[in-house]
């Protein structure tokens, strides 16, 4: 997997080996994932591309620590994710992970301000210092004259920035968006995916789950998943269009 | 995640869901106000049952005569009555009953008492001095009649304080001369309301001396009957005492046996315990009733918070991705189980309270509410909204992330 990155050196942000995920409904046996091996490093902008069944959902929640896998490995910044209970989880889920949704996954009831503060409430963050960051972070997505506002009162674009906040104001490990633009017009979709660029320039890890290519094109890695199995795609950053690009196979 | 954050997070949730949380409420608030109005209307009614009975005299018993328990003790003199006033100069020999601290032997009729043009029929009742004592009447105007008086069989009247308000309305009574049956009284006294009591009209009477009553007011010739013979124990602990010398006095003066016997003796206590026990019976049907609803009423905050939790699986699972652990999830629904309880419960306290006071004036019996039943009925619907909550809020923190954000 090293091949991926220039670094190889670089101690992996995200490394996976072995990792298989079996799903047993009584009778039948779905194995969703069949040994994903793959290594995410500091600052890498990785998007992950799949048809629906492909077991990029499972992928997904494992990485982002909402799941474990069944067999194999994962370390998350060096730590082992596998053996983890789900007190532990909901912590490391907290610390190192920012989520972006294609639902967004507001509370319809609370502020922008609020939403963004919830994962530093589950941090344990004080009140005043967790005004600050929030309101930093929805500043840092352009909604900073939007605090007060309920996801009700935003557009779809909008309340997709609250979520980004609310998964940068952590300060995370990973920024994990899954299906980020799934729910967004062209407008927004680009907003979003800019913004998603910014965060990369600055030095942010990125992982995008989605199935559009020009989606995937702005990620620098690319890679696809099938029937629990990755591979590498050659997708040219710019291109567009069905991606059925050739597959280099991987492990 | 501190509780104040927890906390806020509760009220708000039940806030956005006012009518239902309302609605789930109303089970522990007809609970905890049926708990608080149970203990508020057996107080009450004890109270009430010692305050008629003290009214009567305290540690008081009547011997009346006949086997019958009639307690109103009002015939008309001579109307062959057993009694005599032997048999109370008897009792009231400590020799005989040491347990005995008064005796008032009464006789009574009825009489047309006029002051001017007022004119009132009423209970005249000669008795002796001890009868204030033992009946434990006040004076509210004037004396009482002395024992001279008594001796000298002098024309003097206490009255009952509405009698008095019939005769003379506001023109104070004392050192007024009223006309009882063609005889001329003087008024003396007037006494101190004791308000009303199911058993006897004790405000509207005319007291005079025995020896008076004998002499110009009884219309029969055997001046030694009496209808009632009032007897004051000691204390509360020498009734029974007291009862078992009267019964062996008179007996032994009556020439009779105690299966026979021409006379009975009325005590408060058998009666006070048998009411004591009717207000106890109720009040624990009644807890019954209050308990089940308030079991009910959990029930439906169980019922509300399960809802609730399938309602808010995404919500539930996003709060997890986001870093809420299992415990702090289980907190979270705990506490609004609890607030749900605790509401309902200060909102039965109130519903409590005006249910008292509304109670108070149709029972015509004092509802109260008390502080530490309050204080009770609070603790016990915040553990019913806790017992409640616990399943819920387990299977809220059990929900796994993935099938929780999965869910639309």
């Amino acid at each position: 997997m090293s091949d991926v990155t220039p670094a190889a050196e670089r101690r992996p942000l995200l490394r996976m080996s072995g990792v298989r995920k079996t799903y047993d409904t009584g009778a039948v046996k779905v194995e969703a994932l069949r040994g994903i091996d793959l290594a995410v490093y500091p600052g890498d902008y990785v998007a992950i591309m799949g048809p629906s069944g492909s077991g990029k959902s499972t992928l997904m929640h494992i990485i982002g620590c909402l799941d474990v896998p069944s067999e194999g490995s994962y370390l998350l910044d060096g730590a082992e994710v596998a053996q983890l209970d789900e007190t532990e989880l909901a912590q490391i889920r907290n610390r190192r992970v920012g989520f972006v949704f294609q639902q967004f996954n507001l509370l319809a009831s609370m502020t922008a301000l609020r939403n963004v503060e919830l994962p530093l409430v589950y941090a344990g963050v004080g009140k005043a210092e967790r005004r600050r960051r929030a309101t930093e972070a929805l500043q840092r997505v352009g909604l900073g004259n939007r605090l007060d506002h309920r996801p009700g009162e935003l557009s779809g674009g909008q309340q997709q920035r609250v979520s980004v906040a609310r998964a940068l104001v952590t300060e995370p490990t990973l920024i994990l968006a899954d299906e980020p633009t799934g729910n967004l017009d062209s407008v927004s979709t680009r907003d979003v995916l800019t913004l998603l660029d910014e965060l990369h320039d600055a030095g942010r890890t990125i992982v995008l789950i989605t199935h559009e290519a020009d989606v995937a094109a702005h990620a620098a890695i690319r890679w696809r998943i099938d029937d629990g199995l990755l591979s590498e795609t050659d997708l040219p950053p710019a291109a567009s269009g069905p991606e059925e690009g050739g597959r280099h196979g991987l492990g | 995640m501190g509780w104040g954050e927890t906390f806020r997070t509760a009220l708000e949730s039940l806030n956005g869901r006012r009518l239902r949380s309302l609605l789930t409420m109303l089970g522990i608030l007809i609970g905890i106000a049926a708990v608080m109005l149970t203990v508020g209307l057996g107080d009450g009614a004890r109270r009430e049952i010692d305050r008629q009975i003290n009214n009567l005299g305290s540690n008081l018993l009547i011997v009346a005569p006949g086997s019958g328990t009639s307690l109103s003790g009002v015939r008309t003199a001579g109307g062959g009555s057993s009694l005599t006033l032997a048999d109370a100069a008897a009792i009231a020999d400590p020799a005989v009953a040491p347990d005995v601290a008064g005796v008032a032997p009464v006789v009574s009729t009825q009489g047309a008492a006029k002051w001017g043009t007022n004119d009132w029929t009423t209970l005249v009742t000669g008795t002796n001095v001890a009868w204030q004592s033992v009946r434990a009447r006040v004076l509210g105007d004037g004396r009482f009649f002395t024992a001279d008086e008594q001796d000298r069989a002098e024309t003097v009247a206490v009255l009952g304080p509405n009698t008095a308000a019939r005769l003379f309305g506001t023109t104070p009574a004392v050192g007024q001369r009223i006309t009882l049956n063609d005889q001329q009284f003087t008024v003396i006294g007037v006494l101190a309301s004791v308000g009303s009591s199911s058993m006897t009209n004790d405000d509207d009477t005319i007291v005079v001396p025995i020896s008076t009553f004998a002499q110009r007011l009884s219309g029969s010739t055997n001046t030694q009957a009496v209808n009632v013979i009032y007897v004051g124990a000691r204390d509360a602990d020498s009734i029974s005492a007291a009862h078992q010398e009267i019964t062996r006095a008179l007996t032994a003066r009556h020439a009779t046996t105690e299966a026979n016997r021409d006379f009975s003796i009325i005590t408060f206590e058998a009666l006070m315990n048998a009411l004591n026990t009717t207000t106890a019976v109720l009040s624990t049907l009644l807890s019954g009733i209050a308990a089940i609803s308030l079991v009910v009423g959990g029930i439906g905050v169980m019922n509300i918070m399960l809802v609730s939790v399938s309602e808010r699986v995404r919500e539930i699972g996003l709060r997890k991705a986001l870093g809420a652990t299992p415990a702090l999830i289980r907190r979270q629904f705990l506490v609004e189980a609890a607030i749900l309880g605790l509401l309902g419960g200060l909102l039965g306290v109130v519903a409590g309270i005006a249910g008292a006071a509304a109670l108070t004036p149709i029972l015509n019996l004092e509802v109260s509410v008390s502080v530490p039943a309050t204080l009770v009925a609070l603790g016990v619907s915040l553990s019913v909204g806790l017992i409640a909550g616990v399943y819920p809020a387990t299977r809220a923190a059990k929900l796994a992330p993935i099938d929780a954000l999965r869910s639309e």
